[in-house]
């Protein structure tokens, strides 16, 4: 059944694909704003322009373009960035291990954050300390990303400098590694003075993404938690003699966590939106900060690569919540 | 299978916490012969000659650092010998001669010839090669090569070739190395035979560069200097700020006040080259000569320097800023608001029956843009014009432009780090050029014939006579030259460069 689902979703995904890639490549020559105008020296000619998008492909019709350019990316070929001068491919591949890391470490700091916070929220119901960690997460769930990244800016890198500003590791130390997943490699490496300086370089970011997250996963997880703290399956563990402990995350937690999981991983794809900003604030160098200089700089293939690669991740993920939940609710797996 | 008890991954969480906390960290960042840049911009291509980043005057610095140009230019935007260490026309200026320098080798320690830089210019000249300049690399062909003199034909004149060669995409690349690696190689493994070379590169993060022991300039200050590309204003602020960086550029005035009496850092704030202008595209109402006449007499840059730029800037009357060849001090053109009004009543309006039309900006593009064209959209409006404010990409701006679709008013900022007229007056008002707003016979007469002018001191007082018409016409909105804040480290030296950018190589130095 879970081998049908899977099937289903890539077919869909792939027709997803396909229409994301139409539409980009139509809205991006649509939209004022072209890479030649760009660049061309104020003393330049209808000749030297013409030659220029010539070199650039950019003369050829419409559909000409799209066909070479969709021929390309069948076989994986996205073409080469005007402003990188490099293949596309090549620059998604460098660029997207950094943004993964961040998005994953934002996810485990959300999940771990909110998590806590729910569970302490809900042992606390009905008290003062619930009323404050509502408080708190009103806060939380009020101040969008980038917001936050300011303010840890200003906190820990101005005011107390304790944390590094910008960058995703000290440049000494970006030497060695044999792929661009730098923290889990300096992790799986033992090399944790180098796992050290990467994650004080990627705390304010994470954080930044991960608390919005957070804030989503508390209220949802502690109305999920209250609710199922007044089932008859509770009931009975607390006439048991369980500690409230035992109870919210030995009884009610399991039931609770669907609905939760599948709203995170929703929030998720927000989240890996969110980086475009993060990352620029913090200058990190994923795909998100790629994707702001593509834009300025009207990067046709680059733009093109991006959003469907945006794309795909944000179908993989939702299929992996897809499949996440169908493996944790029995109804839906054999539905 | 690991076995990790709570206790070890307890004693294991702290200390990787300690090691995030860890205050030697900085340490490493500001280390005694490394200099950490926060720059406003990435560098996105190592080839200085070829695509968007070749044009791009903000990332010259960094370019300039590893690679040399044909000829040099000095912080007052003077001329000074680069890879050549002369050059020239022969009389009738059908020819150029220019001199190679000796004993230059590239990163790789091969030496640097003269068929380097045949082979740059021939590059950068191919119309289908990507150089949004070639039309001034193709004026001259035929190249000889004699001892360490090269000469070629004239095909076209034009005056400012040589100016060029110190300017956007006039670099020297390796002709045998870049055969070699090909472009895509090239931008792996850059080398020049500028001061610095490329030792690390994270798009989008930084670029390390290590001092180049054979620089033929002598070897420079610091061992290292890394660019970290930090764009947003207010991450910069912080990396000065806290000090994980040693100097900064391109702050907001308001910090660049607050900071540059701060302990332990200083400032410099002077105007560059880059200048302000409202951009006028006749056709309805601009074609009124009163009406583009009050929209320039209205107009009090004085104000808007003091007011909105904190007094960083220089009100300017034509195209040329103070520093650049054809500047002409007795071209005014007076704020009078008695006299806009006087003309516009002339026209048949007035504040109570305004002309009307759209003025275009950007907004965060430039310092202040919006609020400038806000402050001027107020100051027209008290004498009788309502203008209705636009705002737009820069990209859009560009498109627009060179269709000749923008609209009546449009703002802009130009730089010309060469200082030459055609660079500034010529290519913005020449209506056969694409950056061009203004379009009239006219006009392209006075302008045409100074393009192939071989008598350089005419071919000025020509230009200076274009600008004087211009105003008198009220062609184009002259607003102000900007100037550029840095801050720095007390223990630094740092040199303003009127050109805008900060060359380490030489521009900074230990105090």
């Amino acid at each position: 059944m879970l081998l049908a689902i899977v099937v289903n979703r890539l077919a869909m995904a792939l027709v997803t694909l396909a229409g994301v890639a139409v539409v980009v490549f139509v809205l991006l020559r649509v939209v004022p704003g072209d890479p030649v105008a760009m660049m061309i020296s104020p003393g330049a000619g209808p000749a030297d322009i013409a030659a220029l998008k010539a070199h650039y492909g950019l003369d050829a019709p419409l559909l000409t373009q799209f066909w070479i350019w969709i021929k390309g990316v069948v076989t994986g070929d996205f073409g080469i960035s005007i402003t990188l001068h490099v293949y596309v491919t090549e620059v998604l591949a460098s660029r997207l291990p950094a943004t993964i890391e961040l998005a994953v470490l934002a996810l485990i700091v959300a999940v771990i954050l909110g998590g806590g916070i729910a569970v302490a929220g809900t042992l606390m119901r009905r008290t003062v300390g619930e009323a404050a960690i509502d408080g708190l997460n009103s806060i939380l769930l009020a101040v969008p990303d980038f917001i936050w990244a300011l303010a840890l800016v200003l906190i820990f890198a101005v005011a107390l400098p304790v944390l590094p500003l910008t960058g995703r590791i000290d440049p000494a130390l970006a030497q060695g590694f044999a792929t661009k997943f730098y923290l889990a490699e300096s992790i799986i490496t033992f090399r944790f003075a180098v796992a050290g300086n990467i994650a004080s370089h990627m705390a304010m970011p994470t954080l930044a993404l991960a608390l919005p997250l957070a804030a989503v996963i508390v209220r949802l997880l502690k109305q999920s938690l209250k609710e199922a703290m007044v089932q008859d399956y509770v009931l009975l563990a607390r006439i048991k003699g369980f500690r409230e402990l035992h109870l919210v995350l030995q009884e009610a937690l399991r039931n609770a966590v669907g609905p939760t999981l599948a709203l995170t991983g929703v929030q998720f794809t927000f989240l890996i939106g969110g980086t475009v900003i993060v990352e620029r604030i913090f200058a990190y160098p994923g795909i998100g900060n790629l994707a702001i200089d593509a834009v300025i700089n009207r990067d046709f293939p680059l733009i093109q690569g991006l959003v469907l690669l945006f794309g795909l991740i944000f179908i993989l993920i939702n299929i992996g919540v897809d499949l996440t939940v169908a493996t944790l609710n029995p109804r839906l797996r054999h539905a | 299978m690991f076995n990790v008890t709570r206790r070890q991954a307890f004693a294991a969480s702290g200390g990787l916490l300690a090691t995030l906390l860890a205050p030697q960290r900085f340490a490493l960042a500001a280390a005694g012969n490394t200099l950490n840049i926060a720059y406003n911009l990435p560098l996105p291509s190592f080839d200085p000659d070829v695509g968007p980043s070749s044009v791009n005057p903000t990332i010259q610095a960094m370019y300039r650092s590893i690679f040399d140009q044909y000829i040099g230019q000095k912080p007052n935007l003077a001329f000074e010998p680069g890879l050549l260490t002369a050059w020239g026309w022969n009389d009738d200026k059908t020819k150029v001669w220019m001199d190679v320098r000796e004993n230059v080798v590239w990163h790789d320690g091969t030496p640097f010839t003269p068929e380097d830089v045949i082979w740059s210019i021939q590059r950068e000249a191919k119309p289908d090669g990507g150089n949004p300049v070639s039309f001034i690399w193709a004026g001259i062909d035929s190249f000889k090569v004699d001892g360490k003199r090269i000469t070629a034909d004239v095909k076209q004149y034009d005056p400012v070739i040589f100016k060029w060669m110190a300017f956007l995409t006039g670099y020297v690349l390796p002709k045998a190395y870049f055969e070699k690696v090909g472009p895509q190689g090239f931008e792996k493994a850059p080398i020049g035979t500028g001061p610095y070379m490329v030792d690390a590169y994270e798009g989008n993060a930084y670029l390390r560069l290590k001092a180049n022991p054979k620089y033929w300039g002598g070897k420079p200050a610091f061992e290292t200097v890394v660019f970290k590309f930090v764009p947003d204003a207010t991450s910069r602020v912080a990396e000065i700020e806290s000090g994980s960086s040693d100097i900064t550029l391109e702050v907001p005035y308001e910090e660049y006040d607050r900071l540059k009496g701060k302990a332990g850092l200083q400032g410099v704030c002077t105007p560059i080259s880059d200048i302000a202008q409202i951009f006028i595209t006749n056709g309805g109402v601009m074609d009124d000569k009163n009406v583009r006449l009050a929209m320039c007499h209205a107009v009090d840059k004085e104000a808007i320097v003091k007011r909105l730029l904190r007094g960083y800037g220089v009100p300017i009357a034509t195209l040329e800023a103070p520093e650049y060849a054809a500047f002409d001090p007795s071209i005014k053109v007076a704020y009078d608001p008695a006299l806009a009004a006087k003309l516009l009543a002339a026209s048949g309006y007035s504040k109570e029956k305004p002309v009307k039309f759209t003025i275009q900006t950007t907004r965060g593009f430039k310092p202040k843009d919006y609020e400038t064209v806000q402050a001027i959209v107020g100051m027209w409006r008290n004498v009788g014009i309502e203008a209705n404010i636009e705002i737009y990409e820069i990209a859009k701006h560009f498109e627009l432009r060179m269709t000749h679709k923008l609209a009546p008013a449009a703002f802009y900022n130009w730089g010309n780090a060469i200082g030459d007229p055609t660079t500034s007056t010529g290519f913005a008002m020449f209506s056969k050029s694409p950056h061009s707003a203004w379009h009239s016979d006219d006009l392209d007469a006075k302008i045409g014939p100074l393009w192939g002018e071989k008598d350089e001191a005419k071919r000025i007082q020509g230009w200076k006579d274009v600008d004087r018409y211009i105003a008198e016409q009220g062609y184009i909105l002259p607003l102000l030259q900007y100037a550029q804040p840095i801050l720095y480290k007390s223990d630094l030296k740092v040199i303003p460069n009127i050109s805008g950018a900060l060359q380490p190589a030489s521009l900074v130095s230990k105090a």
